[in-house]
C-alpha cells in the first residue's frame, strides 16, 4: 500500500515539474514530427507505399522521442542533488523505478498521439477504423521500450555522455520490441485478423512481462551509492 | 613473503598456459591448413570456417560468463567478480570483432554478399553491440566505485535479452524469408572437419583462458597501485598536519 503512494508520489512530481515548463514533452513532440516530416522526403506516398513503410515511420519517430524522454527522466534529477536524495530515501527502490515508468509513458504516450496525428494527416492515411488495436498495440510496444528505457536512462544518468549512453544502451536491447512492434503495427494497420499477428503481440507481451520484473528487482543497483 | 609466492605461482601458471595455447593454435593451424579436407563446393575460403566458428562459440561463452560473473558481483561485491567482468568483456568483444570480420569475408566470395539479415547475423551484431554498449558504460561512468555496479545491472539485462532478439529476429525472418544461401555450415560435417573444428575451438579458449587472465593480473596490479597510492597520499598529509 505504501508503495503506491511512493508511486504515486514520484509520478506526480515528475508530471509537476514537467508541466512547469513542458520542455521535454514539447522537444519530443517537435523531433517525432520532423522524423515524420523527413520521411515523406524517402518516398512516395502512394496507398501501398504508405501501408508498407508507416508502420516503421512511425516506431522510428517514437524510438527517436522515446530517447529525448527517457533521458529527462534522470537527467532533471541531477541538479540539487535530487538523485541521491531519491537513493537516500527509506523507500522500495522499485516503486522509484514504477513511479517514473509511469511518468515515461504518459509523456511519450502524449508525444506518440501527436506524431500519429502528423502522420495520418500528411500521409492521409485513417488510424480510426482500427484504433482500438492500434492503440493496444501501440502501448505494449511503448511499455516495453519503457521498461528498459527508465533503467538504462538511469543508468546512463551516471555517465560522461549521457544523452548519448542511452541509445548505445538501449537499442540493441530494444530489438525484440521494435520487431515485434513493427509486425503487430503492420498487421492492425493492413486490417488483418488478430490472428495473424498475435503471435508478436505475445512477443511484446513476453518481453514487457520479462523486463517489467527484471528492471523492477534490478532497480535497486542502478539507485544505490 | 606469501604475496611474493602467490605473483610467482600466478606468473608460471601463466606461462604454462602460453605454452600450451602457443602449441594448441600451431596443431591448430596445421589441422586447418594442412589436415583438413577441400571442402566440396566453396574451396579453399571454407577453411575462414575453422576460426569463425569458434571465436564465435568463444564470444558467446564470453558473454555468459560475463553474465554470471555480473551476478555473482551484485550479490557478493568481490572486485575478483568484477574484474573478471571488465575482463570476459574485452576479450569477449575482441572475439565477436572477429567473428563479425572474418564472416563477411568467407560470405563474399561463397555467397556473393557481404551481409545479410538473417537470425544468426543479426543476433550476433546485436552481441557485439551488448559488448560494445558495456564496454564504452565502464569508461564513462563518472564514479569510478559505481562502475562495476552499473555495468554488472547492464550485463544481466543484455543477456537475459540475448535469447528473446535471436528467437524474434529468427520468427521475423520466417515471415520474411530471404532467397536460401547455404545449407548452413553444420550440415554434413566430416569427421575429420568435426576434429579440426574442435581442436581449433579448443585453441581458442586456450586463448581466451590466457588473455582474460592477463587481463584479471592486470587489474589486480592496477588495485594495489591504486592502494598504494591511497596509502601514500594519505602517510604525506599525515606527516604534513604532524
Amino acid at each position: 500500500m505504501r508503495n503506491l503512494k511512493i508511486i504515486w508520489a514520484i509520478f506526480a512530481k515528475d508530471l509537476r515539474l514537467e508541466w512547469r515548463h513542458r520542455e521535454t514533452l514539447a522537444s519530443m513532440c517537435v523531433f517525432g514530427l520532423l522524423v515524420v516530416f523527413i520521411f515523406n522526403f524517402a518516398f512516395e506516398p502512394a496507398r501501398e507505399e504508405t501501408l508498407r513503410l508507416l508502420p516503421g515511420l512511425l516506431w522510428i519517430a517514437f524510438a527517436f522521442a522515446g530517447i529525448l524522454g527517457f533521458n529527462r527522466a534522470f537527467a532533471a534529477e541531477r541538479e540539487n542533488s535530487s538523485l541521491e536524495g531519491l537513493t537516500l530515501a527509506p523507500v522500495d527502490p522499485g516503486a522509484i523505478y514504477v513511479g517514473k515508468l509511469l511518468a515515461n509513458l504518459l509523456f511519450l504516450g502524449i508525444a506518440e498521439a501527436v506524431i500519429v496525428f502528423a502522420a495520418s494527416l500528411w500521409y492521409n492515411f485513417s488510424f480510426l477504423p482500427v484504433l482500438g488495436r492500434f492503440v493496444l498495440v501501440v502501448f505494449l510496444g511503448t511499455l516495453g521500450y519503457a521498461a528498459v528505457g527508465t533503467v538504462f536512462g538511469a543508468v546512463s544518468a551516471n555517465t560522461r555522455m549521457r544523452e548519448v549512453m542511452l541509445p548505445v544502451l538501449q537499442f540493441p536491447v530494444a530489438v525484440p520490441i521494435f520487431i515485434g512492434a513493427i509486425e503487430a503495427t503492420t498487421g492492425v494497420l493492413r486490417g488483418e485478423p488478430l490472428s495473424v499477428y498475435a503471435g508478436w503481440v505475445n512477443l511484446l507481451a513476453g518481453f514487457c512481462v520479462v523486463f517489467l520484473v527484471l528492471s523492477y528487482l534490478l532497480f535497486e543497483y542502478v539507485l544505490e551509492e | 613473503m606469501a604475496d611474493r609466492l602467490k605473483i610467482m605461482t600466478q606468473k608460471f601458471s601463466q606461462s604454462i598456459l602460453l605454452i600450451i595455447t602457443t602449441a594448441w593454435l600451431l596443431v591448430a593451424t596445421y589441422l586447418i591448413f594442412l589436415y583438413a579436407p577441400q571442402e566440396m563446393t566453396m574451396g579453399e575460403v571454407q577453411r575462414i570456417f575453422y576460426i569463425h566458428v569458434p571465436a564465435a562459440w568463444t564470444a558467446f561463452l564470453a558473454y555468459f560468463i560475463l553474465f554470471g560473473a555480473s551476478v555473482a558481483y551484485l550479490w557478493k561485491r568481490s572486485p575478483g567478480a568484477d574484474a573478471l567482468a571488465q575482463a570476459c568483456g574485452e576479450v569477449g568483444f575482441t572475439f565477436c570483432t572477429v567473428v563479425l570480420v572474418t564472416g563477411p569475408l568467407w560470405a563474399k566470395p561463397v555467397w556473393g554478399i557481404w551481409w545479410t539479415w538473417d537470425a544468426r547475423l543479426t543476433s550476433t551484431f546485436v552481441l557485439w553491440l551488448l559488448f560494445v554498449s558495456y564496454l564504452m558504460l565502464r569508461s564513462y561512468v563518472l564514479n569510478p566505485g559505481r562502475a562495476a555496479t552499473l555495468a554488472a545491472v547492464v550485463a544481466i539485462m543484455g543477456f537475459v535479452d540475448v535469447p528473446i532478439v535471436y528467437m524474434s529476429i529468427r520468427w521475423w525472418r520466417t515471415q520474411h524469408p530471404q532467397p536460401v544461401i547455404a545449407g548452413g555450415e553444420g550440415s554434413g560435417l566430416d569427421a575429420s572437419m568435426w576434429v579440426t573444428l574442435l581442436v581449433s575451438w579448443g585453441a581458442l579458449l586456450c586463448l581466451y583462458a590466457f588473455l582474460v587472465r592477463e587481463r584479471l593480473a592486470l587489474a589486480a596490479r592496477q588495485r594495489e597501485l591504486s592502494a598504494l597510492r591511497r596509502e601514500w597520499s594519505a602517510t604525506a598529509a599525515k606527516e604534513e598536519r604532524g
